[in-house]
């Protein structure tokens, strides 16, 4: 049997040719039932009917291979879930890596300590509250991830590593906000969000102290000619596929239908 | 119009009308919100009916909901402040270490930023720049000779600015471009609070309430230490992650925009705070 792939597939943009983006769901559903990978998805109601989803789930979720990342608010919680896993496990790799063993730096080995702190904790929570609003089907799985491509012993890779996370993290948060029907899951999401932005500066002042590279230009956009000062606000889609480029993630993701407006 | 009848309008309202649901508020708002020239605005200002209900429903009947225009007015207020406040330290020669010019430096351009986009938003809306004292007036700050004090107040500002639009995001919801955009600056407020925090040798995130500023600004962390999340209790919960000091790093709190303008008013010409 193939190793999973990491790849995240976008089958249509989400507002059209629904019923065609239907049929290509349903081959690639098929297709889950001879890959090995864990398939997580998500569908809009218009895209797919409860039968189908049902009958996908009771194919999929037994085999432990297709999960419904859901709809709507829940959809964006699982997401959010998905991407503090990611953080909260890499972390947990560095704290016992050789590199984070050996920092003399006090002030250094608290940051790393408390990120990694901070990340269990956003996604204990998420866990939590996501299994207080839907039923377990619903809620999605442990993630199984693979780390081998960082070199834990070595600082320069760690925090660059770390970086990207963090970078990613604030732009996914601010992506997501507009997604949110709920207030109080957008309130929620904003908690967090400054959270991994005081994260993301501290690490990027670890790589370059002292210096403006704690916001720097190059990860800052510009908005309507006033200048470069804002983070990025970026879509489900393109924050997974940009997981999926790390290589972290032993799971395959199908994200066609996850809300994009 | 003018800025402290403004400010003054909506903190009073927020006090009076905190039973009053969103839509009411909205309603209530619109005598407020006649003075300005609603056609000009550039962006869709008006709510979309999509989410409206999902969000009259989700918030707490207790919690005073501001108009777009009111709460970009009142982001526009801090941004204001933060802009005059590093301009001014960047132009006291002396006063800012030579090694941490940059920093500050890159700031004022990002404050300088936010402004423009805010008043582009606003159009004609906009409210003219208030008139700062950053001696805090009764308080006579040094702000402006000890450099501790300024990167105190640099601190403070930040750190405001990060729970002032956290507190005002649900108030956008039906907004999707605003809403995007005020995301967009509140992790930047994130990373510059984290950046002058260390500088100060504070840790980039918020301990329980805990803070080395004047004792006159301790509502700037007042409620950090809040540890219930969606009604889930995380006190205890942790013990091996950095206990319930980590959980309250782990989140940080909105204010609303009452309890900012009881900060911001020590800085505001002409603005009584809230005896």
């Amino acid at each position: 049997m193939k190793k999973p792939m990491i790849n995240v597939e976008s089958f249509h943009d989400g507002r059209e040719g629904k019923m065609n983006s239907r049929r290509q769901f349903l081959k690639i559903g098929g297709l889950a039932v001879v890959g090995s990978s864990l398939f997580l998805y998500s569908c809009e109601e218009e895209g797919i009917t409860d039968e189908e989803i049902n009958a996908l789930d009771a194919k999929g979720v037994n085999n432990k291979r297709v999960f419904n990342l859901g709809k709507g608010d829940l959809a964006i919680l699982n997401y959010a879930y998905i991407l503090e896993q990611l953080e909260a496990a890499f972390y947990t790799e560095v704290v016992n890596g050789s590199y984070y063993k050996g920092i003399t730096d006090a002030k250094e080995k608290q940051i790393l300590t408390d990120l990694w702190y901070h990340e269990v904790i956003h996604r204990d929570f998420l866990k939590t509250a996501l299994n207080s609003i839907a039923s377990p089907g619903r809620v999605a799985p442990d993630l199984e991830f693979n780390f081998s491509s960082v070199k834990f012993g070595d600082r320069d890779n760690v925090l660059l590593v770390s970086q990207i996370l963090e970078d990613t993290g604030v732009s996914a948060y601010n992506g997501a906000g507009n997604l949110l029907e709920s207030a109080e899951y957008l309130l929620i999401a904003g908690k967090i969000v400054s959270v991994e932005a005081r994260h993301a500066a501290a690490i990027r002042d670890l790589i370059r102290p002292g210096t403006t590279y704690f916001a720097g230009d190059d990860v800052l956009v510009d908005l309507l000619g006033t200048g470069i000062a804002y983070d990025k606000a970026t879509s489900p889609r393109d924050v997974l596929a940009a997981v999926a480029a790390t290589g972290f993630l032993e799971t395959k993701l199908i994200t066609n239908n996850i809300p994009t407006n | 119009m003018n800025i402290i009848k403004f400010l003054d309008d909506i903190s009073n309202k927020e006090l009076l009308e905190t039973k009053g649901t969103r839509r009411d508020s909205f309603n209530q708002m619109k005598s407020v919100s006649k003075n300005f020239a609603l056609a000009s605005i550039p962006f869709a200002l008006a709510a979309t009916s999509k989410k409206t209900s999902a969000a009259t429903m989700s918030m707490s009947s207790a919690m005073f909901q501001a108009s777009p225009i009111q709460v970009l007015n009142f982001a526009l207020t801090l941004e204001y402040l933060e802009r005059d406040f590093y301009e001014m330290g960047l132009d006291t020669a002396g006063l800012i270490d030579a090694q941490d010019r940059d920093v500050f430096g890159l700031i004022l351009r990002h404050e300088n930023s936010h402004v423009d986009l805010l008043k582009k938003a606003l159009g004609s809306a906009a409210i003219a720049k208030p008139t700062f004292d950053f001696t805090g007036k009764g308080l006579n700050l040094d702000t402006f000779s000890n450099y501790e004090t300024f990167l105190a107040l640099s601190q403070g500002f930040e750190d405001t600015g990060v729970r002032a639009y956290k507190g005002q995001a649900g108030a956008l919801i039906d907004n999707d471009d605003l809403l995007e955009y005020a995301l967009q600056i509140h992790s930047v407020e994130g990373r510059h609070a984290s950046q002058i925090r260390r500088m100060r040798g504070e840790k980039g995130w918020i301990t329980f309430e805990e803070n080395t500023l004047p004792a006159a600004f301790s509502a700037i962390y007042e409620g950090e230490d809040n540890t219930v999340q969606l009604g889930i209790n995380l006190s205890g919960k942790f013990p091996g992650f950095g206990g319930d000091a980590a959980v309250t790093e782990a989140f940080d709190e909105p204010l609303t925009m009452a309890e900012v303008n009881a900060i911001a008013c020590n800085f505001i010409v002409g603005m009584d705070c809230p005896s």
